[in-house]
């Protein structure tokens, strides 16, 4: 069984960690860096970037605001074109239905194009449990996978890694799950392109069952629409006999005529393209041309969770660029893992806790691991207000479970509530806050009060509260 | 599976309850032509065109009708070639390889052995140096046009369109579209870009500039 999320720490401690591995932090400063200089550099060359982005939004309000209707015509278009759909609840129900129809096919090894759902349902150690290997082809998705590792971003899933870690994992892993890595292999990236492309393309050859998500999905027409660089995707789609694409019901976009607005912003906000290398669209099934066979399965897993959330359902307009974690100063410091999910960066921290709720340690943190600077509202291709859910979010853990707070947060609130219910108590605690100013120690508060000045300095206490000085000059008039 | 399908609905459902059931307004302020070029202009369209091409790496030749056939000879080695139905036989005429048809349909191996492929194409984007395949006469199924190492495509000039807007009222999304942009490629190590991974390593465009280019 692959290393899962499952049992995460919080993401003060995962962070913690995370920022004292200095390998981590330049693999993860030199590749978001790289990709910021990139994707400037071909917005700018849009005059009418805002513009697209307005389009995006609105475009994606319009399909969460009837997403029932729109599903239906899915359905619809794609059962018309010999495709068969089916819809699951959650995680448990969509690897059930997928591992149910490859064991139809009796194969034993199928291959991938990464897709972020399926890592979010665990759909290989699934198949694993059912003794079907699942191989992922993506580069980066085979370099986690071979190094029985978890991705770190949803675009580049090994951008973590660095040359030197990925030629040994592919020294060590490769020829235990096929061909091995030739001898000699430098960690030279074209060899260590070249290494991939004869492991994978045996696999390619052979596999007769594939399984995609999609980056889209045309309500108008069913059509899947799979954005990719290597030609692993269009491997995995044309090759196999039978293809199961399982995708996010929140992927609907509405007429064909729209994706002239998603496809010009992805591949220019994810990996400053203007174009990826390969884009396929495909409607159901094709008599004498790729998989004769089709399933689309459609995953709720507490999307319409999030889609009940007033503030938070804007999330669901994400089309998973990751350019809010490439811009983004703690997920620069801190990497992907430490936000426990396959979704980190500011969409992970808004996204997670409205998918799953924030009911428990790990996912309550997850709004917290921001500061609120706001780069992520600017460069969101379809305008999510990360701070506003992020603050709402807040709010929400504030007001919830108060087994799922900060210690601190909790100590201070059941002292202040007691507090500020009398006044009189109130008053005097604020009295003796200024008489004790001098003897707070200015780096470091006792106790769980101490979180607060790990990273900040302790405030300057006024002598005199300002209701005593209103009272003592009249409001300032003696 | 009737279940999920009523219960994941009905969720929805309770969960946009306090939206308005009309459509929401959407704005459409974006550009219907590549920016800065005009699209009357087909010169600058196929300057643009040929450029974005080559960013991507990709060898242009530019060409016109009657000079296609010792154009591709010179840009495609002799050896083996899969060639659909509907390429036209006379752009082939100089060429001294071996021509693969695909019926009956050949296995995956013998496409994984082509040495090249070589195609037509249904629309092309100036702005993104994008190709798009649609599996019509000329550009065979898509396997063919994926295994090869080499892809070979040949597009008229009035088949390029200055930007996205434009090409995709042209297509038929009922067909198996394949929109490509450059060699397969990769930036999974390091953010450095890698030419040529799981699809053709190379691609090859032949432009023909014909009449609509003399009268720009």
């Amino acid at each position: 069984m692959s290393r899962t999320f499952v049992g995460w720490p919080a993401f003060p401690e995962a962070a913690a960690a995370a920022t004292h591995d200095e390998r981590l932090r330049a693999n993860v400063t030199r590749a978001t860096h790289t990709i910021r200089g990139k994707r400037a550099r071909l917005v700018a060359e849009r005059p009418d970037w805002e513009d697209l982005r307005d389009s995006a939004a609105a475009l994606k309000d319009d399909v969460l605001a009837h997403l029932d209707s729109y599903l239906l015509q899915v359905e619809e278009q794609v059962t018309a074109a010999g495709g068969t759909v089916h819809w699951a609840r959650d995680a448990a129900e969509a690897n059930a239905l997928v591992t149910a129809l490859v064991q139809a096919t009796g194969e034993q090894e199928i291959v991938k194009v990464k897709s972020m759902l399926t890592e979010e349902i665990g759909l290989d150690n699934a198949l694993e449990a059912a003794g079907i290997s699942a191989r992922e082809t993506d580069l980066a998705a085979a370099i986690v996978q071979l190094g029985d590792d978890l991705p770190s971003h949803v675009v580049v899933p090994a951008l973590h890694r660095n040359r030197a870690e990925i030629r040994e994992i592919f020294v060590r892993e490769m020829g235990r799950h096929g061909r091995p890595a030739p001898d000699g292999l430098t960690d030279d990236p074209p060899q260590l392109a070249e290494a991939a492309r004869l492991h994978l393309r045996e696999k390619f050859l052979k596999a007769r069952v594939a399984v995609s998500g999609a980056n889209f999905l045309v309500a108008e027409t069913g059509t899947v629409v799979v954005v990719e660089s290597e030609g692993n995707g269009r491997m995995c789609l044309t090759l196999a006999d039978t293809l199961i694409s399982v995708v996010g019901i929140e992927k609907v976009v509405p007429t064909w005529r729209d994706l002239e607005v998603f496809l010009q912003l992805l591949a220019r906000n994810a990996t400053g393209e203007r174009m990826s290398p390969y884009t396929t669209t495909f409607s159901g099934v094709t008599p004498g041309d790729g998989p004769q066979t089709f399933h689309l399965v459609l995953v709720d897993n507490g999307r319409t969770r999030a889609l009940a959330d007033e503030v938070g359902r804007q999330a669901l307009r994400c089309i998973r660029c990751g350019a809010c974690m490439n811009i983004c100063p703690v997920y620069e410091r801190t990497g992907g893992h430490a936000y426990g999910s396959v979704y980190p960066g500011p969409i992970g921290a808004i996204l997670n806790p409205l998918l799953k709720g924030p009911d428990d340690p790990q996912t309550a943190s997850l709004p917290y691991a921001s500061s609120l600077c706001g780069a992520c509202n600017e460069v969101c291709p379809v305008r999510i207000r990360f701070t506003d859910v992020l603050l709402e979010l807040r709010h929400q853990v504030a007001e919830g479970d108060a087994a799922v707070k900060h210690p601190a947060e909790k100590a201070a609130l059941r002292a202040i509530g007691a507090v500020m219910e009398h006044p009189a108590a109130w008053n005097a605690a604020v009295r003796a806050a200024g008489t004790a100013g001098p003897l707070v120690p200015k780096n470091r508060l006792p106790g769980p009060l101490g979180g607060w000045t790990d990273s900040r300095s302790v405030p300057e206490i006024p002598k005199e509260s300002f209701r005593s000085w209103w009272k003592r000059t009249d409001g300032g008039t003696r | 599976m009737t279940g999920a399908r009523e219960e994941i609905l009905a969720r929805i459902r309770r969960a946009t309850a306090d939206l308005p059931a009309t459509a929401v307004a959407v704005p459409r302020a974006y550009l219907r032509h590549a920016p800065g070029v005009d699209p009357e202009d087909r010169t600058a369209v196929l300057d643009l065109f040929a450029e974005r091409l080559g960013e991507y790496g990709a060898a242009v030749h530019r060409t016109d009708a009657a000079a296609v056939a010792p154009t591709l000879a010179s840009a495609l080695p002799a050896g083996r070639a899969v060639v659909p139905r509907g390429f036209p036989a006379q752009w082939l005429a100089d060429w001294s390889g071996t021509a693969l048809a695909d019926e009956p349909l050949l296995t995956r191996e013998q496409l994984d052995a082509a040495d090249a492929v070589v195609t037509t194409c249904a629309a092309a984007i100036a702005d993104s140096g994008t190709l798009v395949l649609d599996a019509g006469p000329g550009q065979g199924r898509r396997a063919a046009t994926l295994l090869p190492d080499l892809h070979l495509c040949v597009v008229r000039a009035d088949q390029v369109v200055s930007a996205m807007p434009e090409a995709i009222g042209l297509l038929d999304p009922r067909r198996p579209l394949t929109w490509i942009s450059g060699p397969s490629a990769t930036a999974d190590i390091e953010m450095i870009r890698v030419q040529g991974v799981h699809g053709p390593r190379r691609l090859t465009v032949l432009l023909v500039e014909d009449s609509d280019v003399s009268d720009a």
